[in-house]
């Protein structure tokens, strides 16, 4: 991510990095970094930036006026009540309202300093670099080996190196242990917690730069959430993530910073989001400026 | 702890339920069996009747000279029928399944899709001598002599089958998650990819039912033949060139134009049972592909 170089074409054609060596890409340089946690000072690195940013269905408009700098190698929260707009903020960081019927994103989404949603832009290179978990798991009704091999396949990574890339992502995603002789089986006989793993390890195998989390353990058990929260943790060394999550407690333990957004009705009597307040998620949590925010994390309201 | 007032075994409402639970049991096997009744007979009826001429030689024997007599078999209607609903299915099948992949993933509420999807179910409903006549009038007529073929029959049977085939496809494919299409978005799939690699699989076996439907509706039909295939007596199994007969034909012919002579209407009756089982076995071989391909994608 600190390749500044390839910035400009990181939209480019597709042949263009399926041509390059896996080896060579700026994934590998990233474990060397120093950790942000141990160098406080050093510039954040912004991912994403967004200015103005308001989404519509058909219209109506669901959450607007969202100005916020997601950087790397962090854990991004967006937490606040239903019906706020934290989903629909994440779907447009990776243009997954594209395929929206009505859907409408405006204002200015940058990615690494390129408007994501620039005309020669190729959605599907997005998401390429931009992958998702749903809240949902979702695994193909296919086998857990072709589950994990269905991004690497489609993306055109070489035959011989498919099997290879299933293995690092199961293992990326702590499921290897558990999946390693039930390969050939279906993805659907894993238990909820293991195929939400299976989702995150099918994301990890495009080896995207970003990974957004849409309420990732509100189908999962307190066990099944603390795993995906170690997860969470470990993949911050290489990663960025965004998530979205009803639950407080969790984004004061795995976020490095916290945006809490609100619903309030319009005059037409629409729910309408907005960001309240984005910080350090432990001045979110300690000493927030807005009392919307305090009465939602005191759980006055929400 | 104390015992509640009222034991569990003697819930106020009990009776009431009971007696609800004995009527719907009641309606819903009685209606099953009501159900069953002329599905079982017709099957029994045929293969009472049918049985008497049925045999090895009644399967690969020429039609006789003359339907009045005895003897003779039916190869050529069973050759016919087989290279017929083939060549029919082998043109809507794909055609009605990518149709219906449009309706679906592409065309959604559009005017095409919806113009589309209206002349689907019209033709749906059209009656199949109606088909028939429709390709007499522009397939075999300009071709006057060289027109009664069995590739003329195999068109008025695909038109028939393909409203039905686009249809059951569309519907099929509504039912796919969205959850999947997502998934596979997510991945930095492509439209094409999405749909061919997570959708399609995911609705096959639903959508091979549905096109089994569509074979099984137009293998039993007599009227599109009946201007379109001929007839011979020997089998035919080039469908471009020659006329052709089929099975539900020879029913046709051997029951009402020679329904006076036994020998007609026994043969009839035995062809009436091979069609039948034609049928079964399309769909025993129909059912065991869909299962295979269910149980190799989902890989259980």
């Amino acid at each position: 991510m600190t390749d500044t170089a390839t910035a400009t074409t990181r939209f480019g054609p597709m042949t263009t990095t399926r041509d390059e060596p896996f080896t060579k890409g700026p994934e590998d340089t990233r474990p060397q970094e120093p950790e942000p946690e141990e160098e406080p000072e050093r510039a954040r690195e912004i991912v994403f930036e967004l200015a103005g940013v308001e989404v519509r269905y058909s219209g109506v408009t669901a959450v607007e006026d969202v100005n916020l700098e997601i950087a790397a190698n962090e854990i991004t929260a967006f937490i606040g009540p239903s019906g706020c707009g934290k989903t629909t903020v994440l779907r447009s960081l990776n243009r997954m309202h594209d395929i929206t019927p009505g859907a409408e994103v405006l204002g200015k989404i940058t990615y690494h300093g390129e408007d994501l949603y620039a005309p020669k832009v190729d959605p599907a290179e997005v998401r390429r670099r931009i992958g998702m978990v749903f809240q949902k798991p979702n695994p193909f009704p296919k086998s857990v080996y072709d589950n994990i091999a269905y991004g690497p396949r489609i993306n055109g990574t070489r035959h011989s190196e498919v099997e290879e890339r299933v293995e690092k992502a199961l293992t990326q995603a702590a499921l290897w242990d558990e999946v390693e002789d039930k390969l050939k089986r279906s993805a659907l006989a894993l238990s909820g917690g293991q195929q939400q793993r299976l989702c995150i390890a099918r994301c990890l195998a495009v080896e995207p730069d970003v990974i957004l989390m849409d309420e990732p353990c509100s189908a999962l058990d307190p066990i099944a959430t603390a795993r995906i929260e170690d997860l969470m943790d470990e993949l911050k060394n290489e990663y960025t993530i965004v998530i979205v999550t009803h639950n407080m407690q969790q984004a004061a333990r795995v976020s490095d910073r916290t945006a809490f957004f609100t619903a309030e009705l319009d005059d037409a009597g629409n729910r309408r989001g907005r960001l309240v307040e984005y910080d350090l998620t432990e001045t979110i949590f300690t000493t927030p400026c807005d009392p919307r925010t305090e009465g939602y994390i005191t759980g006055r309201f929400g | 702890m104390t015992a509640p007032a009222v034991p569990l075994g003697q819930s106020t409402r009990k009776g009431r339920r009971e007696l609800k639970n004995v009527l719907a049991t009641t309606f819903i096997v009685g209606s099953f069996i009501v159900a069953l009744v002329p599905l079982t007979l017709i099957v029994v009826y045929v293969a009472r009747a049918g049985i008497k001429v049925f045999g090895l030689d009644f399967l690969t024997q020429d039609l006789p000279f003359s339907n009045r007599v005895a003897g003779g078999g039916m190869n050529a209607a069973i050759v016919g029928t087989l290279v017929i609903t083939g060549t029919a299915t082998a043109m809507a099948v794909p055609l009605g399944i990518l149709g219906g992949i449009y309706l679906n993933e592409y065309g959604g509420s559009g005017v095409v899709a919806r113009v589309v999807r209206f002349l689907a179910d019209v033709m749906t409903g059209v009656p199949s001598i109606v088909m028939g006549l429709f390709i007499y009038t522009i397939w075999v007529l300009p071709r006057k002599d060289a027109g009664l073929t069995g590739f003329a029959g195999a068109l008025a049977l695909g038109c028939l089958m393909l409203p039905i085939v686009i249809r059951t496809a569309e519907e099929i494919l509504k039912v796919v998650p969205d959850d999947l299409r997502e998934g596979s978005y997510a991945l930095g799939s492509r439209k094409a990819q999405t749909i061919w690699r997570v959708v399609f699989p995911n609705a096959a076996p639903g959508i091979i039912s549905g096109a089994l439907l569509g074979v099984a509706r137009v293998a039993g039909e007599t009227a599109p033949l009946l201007f379109t295939i001929g007839i011979v007596s020997t089998p035919n199994w080039n469908v471009f060139d020659g006329p052709n007969t089929a099975l539900p034909q020879q029913i046709y012919i051997n029951a009402s134009v020679f329904g006076g002579f036994d020998a007609a209407k026994d043969r009839a009756w035995g062809a009436a049972l091979a069609l039948i089982l034609i049928v079964f076995l399309f769909t025993l071989v129909a059912r065991v592909i869909t299962t295979i391909y269910a149980r190799r994608s989902a890989a259980i």
